[in-house]
């Protein structure tokens, strides 16, 4: 591997290597809490945060780490880090906690965090694996908040809960599209964005396993 | 009895760990290119899920939950908040413990789940599971149902999703589409269908 500017470990991430539309990782809890964007904003915060302290815990401490009990070990920081989380939230916002539910306890087998700890941090000074890590749940966030403007904005014509876009309801003139605030949507929505991705950077376009035969005639033989 | 059932129904198909919560979406789409490798990896959930879900229930209702320290003469001891790094201790112990075991006394089945058996300590649908068995207050005997349910009803989306990539394979998607993007798009498809479930009751 070459050497890594900072830079380039903190902006790489946003869209030349998403977490989630290329290396396909931590689509989990993307899906789950886009529903409206205070949650996504939350869930955005506290994704970076543990993913960036963890990076920086596992980094400092491995050269200390055996590597047969490794991934306990990142486990563990990854886990005491959720529940400082959790316990903060908690504790000051106890309504978005609820909202949340399980998914601030899900950051723990959030793949993201694991991986970047697994496959960056083990080899990279605390510093850049810090950033490295802050990247990541950058480009997370970013994947969490488009989708969850999309989804509140079209699906209940608001924006943190304030109304946009007035409501038939409400004697305005916008037919909200309840099919946004469900599962399925979300699919699409992430299916749509990776899409409109590897439009945009051709390069990660994935191949095609089988190629469609030719037209064949019958003069042809 | 009709109150289990009903429990069952409503984990598999209306909260569907897969299609409804999102939950094991990582493996659920890197391994679903096949078949087999999917029903193995179903049944692999499906058993770590049934084991897990009513063990944490024990340990949490036993140490963790407010006054469960009763019985040691702790009736203040309120250790909830550890409760997240006793779960995901539990599950990989248990996903070690199975290995193990598997690998002794039944090795055809060992094999035959390979890889997969230690990829599910990070499977969120297992975590999931626990937690929203904490959140709902199971007992013991709704934790065994739930478990088994939500274990069914990953190891059965898994199962449909590489029944359907199989057939796909042979589709003339467009360029962008291909692979990732596609895939979301069945799922969502696939989501949309068991919504109709949503509302079955027994």
């Amino acid at each position: 591997m070459s050497k890594l500017t900072p830079k380039e470990v903190l902006l790489n991430p946003l869209f030349n290597n998403n977490p989630i539309a290329l290396q396909m990782l931590g689509i989990c809890s993307a899906l789950a809490v886009t529903t409206n964007l205070n949650t996504a904003l939350v869930m955005s915060i506290a994704l970076t945060l543990v993913c960036g302290f963890s990076s920086l815990f596992v980094s400092l401490i491995r050269s200390q780490i055996p590597s047969s009990i490794r991934m306990i070990v990142q486990v563990v920081i990854i886990a005491s880090l959720v529940i400082v989380v959790d316990q903060t939230l908690k504790a000051f916002a106890y309504s978005l906690s609820k909202q949340l539910s399980v998914f601030v306890g899900l950051i723990i087998t959030n793949c993201i965090v694991m991986g970047r700890a697994e496959g960056f941090a083990m080899q990279n000074p605390p510093m850049l694996s810090f950033l490295d890590g802050i990247g990541n749940g950058l480009g997370y966030s970013a994947v969490l908040i488009a989708v969850g403007v999309v989804r509140e904005l079209f699906g209940a014509g608001k924006l943190f809960g304030a109304p946009v876009l007035p409501l038939v309801t409400d004697g305005g003139w916008y037919q909200p599209n309840g099919l946004l605030l469900l599962p399925p949507s979300a699919f699409f929505l992430i299916g749509f964005l990776i899409w409109g991705l590897r439009e945009w950077k051709k390069g990660q376009v994935e191949k095609n396993q089988f190629k469609m035969a030719p037209q064949v005639t019958k003069e042809a033989f | 009895m009709e109150h289990y059932l009903s429990l069952f129904v409503r984990a598999v198909f209306v909260e569907n760990m897969a299609l409804a919560f999102f939950l094991g979406m990582c493996t659920f789409i890197a391994i679903s290119k096949k078949v087999e490798t999917a029903i193995g990896l179903g049944v692999a959930v499906v058993v770590v899920q049934t084991i897990t879900v009513p063990l944490n229930n024990l340990v949490f209702h036993t140490f963790l939950a407010d006054g469960a320290l009763a019985w040691a003469g702790l009736p203040d001891v309120d250790l909830s908040f550890i409760g997240l790094l006793s779960f995901i201790g539990i599950i990989a112990a248990t996903v070690q413990i199975l290995e193990m075991l598997l690998d002794k006394y039944v090795p055809s089945l060992y094999n035959a789940l390979g890889v997969f058996l230690p990829l599910i300590t990070v499977n969120c649908a297992i975590m999931g599971g626990v937690l929203f068995m904490v959140e709902r207050d199971y007992t013991f005997s709704e934790s065994v149902v739930y478990g088994m349910g939500s274990g069914f009803s990953w190891g059965l989306a898994i199962a449909l999703l590489a029944a359907i990539r199989e057939k796909l394979k042979y589709s003339d998607v467009p360029e962008g589409l291909q692979g990732l993007g596609i895939t979301f798009i069945t799922i969502g498809l696939m989501s949309l269908g068991f919504m109709s479930f949503s509302g079955v009751q027994l």
